[in-house]
């Protein structure tokens, strides 16, 4: 008898390797955040959170309501310093700058860090105001540099084709997905290196939803996307990187295939499948 | 799993529920069809064959059943986690079971030709052989029910060792063969049911593997000790 090892005689069985897929692999961080605690009033809200952002990649943030997702969010970009007796501490690290020390320039780490919140907020005045109010405060253009801008940020958004002949007229008058993709070109037309989602599309409707989604596909190819989110397929469909938090702390972080498909945490399991409570 | 807390939502535990009670009814139905396929052949049992084949249609079914509630359940509770690997299981063990019904019930219409046949060759070797197999896919039906990571590894190491069986199996039939060619008929019959029962075994070492990967959420490695060597096999008359 003789003996080779090529031949495949099982009929095919098993599962692939899931975790070893290429899309997984995760870029160098854009944001480190390390040891970080925060606190509103005497209540520590964040409890030691580390947790790398990484560069031109959507990280999702799951958790039930009160876990601390949000407010990590608003450490990113010093959001809670408008409210008296919010404090953090730790480090926050971004191109060698800790954003949460005190000495931080607010307006500069703003430009750099923009952010969208759950329900459009567009400013009561016209489609290229919205666009062009935020950049005149950092940058100071012409008219045919601004007129470009405006479109460059529209057409990143995705509401370029929709709004090019109504510039002047009234935001308010955008359907509630298209107020929001003028809230994320607003946002993104300071250019800045990270843009963070509070609940983006919470308010929308599916179809307006998926377009959202698929802006975040487009953008995260120039800008480092932090997205919270309550929708599990959201975060499954969006992001590259998805971190698990539990009453202040961080339960777990992985990839988006692996959290959502062999999540190693039993609390984080428990969580993804609806098991909780 | 069934050690994890309840779903928040009560249907959707239920259907699950559901869904490991289809599984556990199909895993028994098959395994009574190999059990019985076996004993027709070694009993030379016609009637017991014949309940064997008219099994089939509903095991078939139940496959059927199982695959339109996994799709079902995917679209409509799109599951996450531990309950994605446990459906998706299931859709894969299904199949893996409605194969072991089917080379049953092609053991069990073999038989019946068998039958007509003086066989020149004990059917003890068989007869081990089957009961080997049967207890793996036993053991693996049983790691389905209870969700059981360490049982379906057993039973994926044990596979080896009914591939050693077959293998000597295949070199005894085909030199009965050349002994004398009326023995061509029934041996080769014999081989097939020989290799039917090894295909059960190699199928019973898929579920193992299924339920390994619903169960712990990683892949067994894919360097199992191979074993059919039958493949292989030069077996020349004597001069």
């Amino acid at each position: 008898m003789s003996t080779t090892t090529d031949e495949t005689r099982k009929p095919a069985g098993g599962f692939g390797d899931l975790q070893a897929h290429p899309a997984d692999s995760l870029n160098k961080p854009r944001i480190a955040i390390r040891n970080l605690d925060f606190y509103y009033g005497d209540n520590k809200a964040l409890k030691g959170i580390n947790l790398d952002f990484p560069d031109c990649q959507v990280t999702g943030m799951i958790g039930p309501s009160g876990c601390g997702k949000s407010t990590l969010l608003r450490c990113l970009n010093r959001m809670y310093d408008l409210y008296p007796g919010q404090r953090a501490t730790g480090e926050a690290m971004m191109d060698g700058m800790n954003i949460i020390a005190p000495g931080t320039d607010l307006n500069e780490l703003r430009s750099r860090v923009g952010m969208v919140f759950q329900k459009p907020t567009p400013f009561p005045m016209s489609i290229y105001e919205n666009i062009a109010f935020g950049v005149k405060l950092h940058e100071k253009l012409s008219k045919s540099a601004m007129d470009e801008r405006v479109e460059w940020s529209l057409t990143r958004a995705a509401l370029w084709t929709e709004v090019k002949d109504r510039l002047n007229t009234p935001a308010s008058g955008l359907s509630g997905g298209q107020q929001q993709r003028l809230c994320i070109a607003r946002t993104i037309a300071v250019r800045p290196q990270v843009i963070l989602l509070d609940e983006p599309t919470s308010a929308l409707d599916p179809i307006s939803t998926l377009k959202v989604e698929e802006l975040i596909d487009e953008l995260k190819h120039d800008f480092t996307i932090v997205i919270v989110t309550h929708n599990m397929q959201q975060a499954a469909r969006c992001a590259d990187q998805v971190a698990f938090f539990y009453l202040g702390e961080m339960v777990e972080v992985g990839p988006a295939a692996q959290m959502f498909t062999a999540p190693k945490q039993q609390r984080t399991q428990e969580y993804i499948t609806g098991r909780f409570g | 799993m069934p050690d994890s807390p309840e779903h928040l939502v009560k249907s959707y535990e239920q259907e699950i529920k559901r869904l490991r009670g289809m599984l556990t009814e199909m895993g028994g139905r098959v395994e009574n069809q190999v059990a019985t396929a076996a004993a027709a052949i070694i009993g030379r049992d016609a009637a017991a064959a014949g309940t064997v084949v008219e099994e089939d249609p509903k095991v078939d079914a139940l496959e059927r059943d199982v695959e339109q509630f996994v799709i079902r359940l995917l679209a409509l509770r799109q599951p996450m986690a531990s309950d994605l690997r446990e459906i998706v299981a299931a859709l894969k063990i299904t199949g893996d079971l409605e194969r072991i019904g089917d080379y049953a019930t092609n053991v069990a219409k073999r038989s019946l030709v068998l039958d007509q046949f003086a066989l020149p060759y004990s059917l003890a070797g068989i007869g081990q052989m089957a009961r080997m197999v049967q207890e793996n896919l036993k053991r693996v039906i049983d790691a389905i029910g209870e969700a059981d990571a360490d049982k379906a590894v057993e039973v994926w190491r044990n596979d080896q060792s009914v591939d050693d069986f077959y293998t000597g199996i295949f070199r005894e039939l085909v030199t009965y063969m050349m002994e004398d060619p009326r023995n061509i008929t029934p041996c080769t019959h014999l081989l097939f049911i020989a290799k039917n029962l090894e295909r059960i075994g190699d199928h019973a070492t898929n579920i193992a593997e299924t339920i390994y990967y619903a169960v712990k959420g990683e892949v067994l490695p894919q360097s199992r000790p191979k074993g059919d060597m039958s493949a292989y096999a030069v077996i020349r008359p004597r001069e």
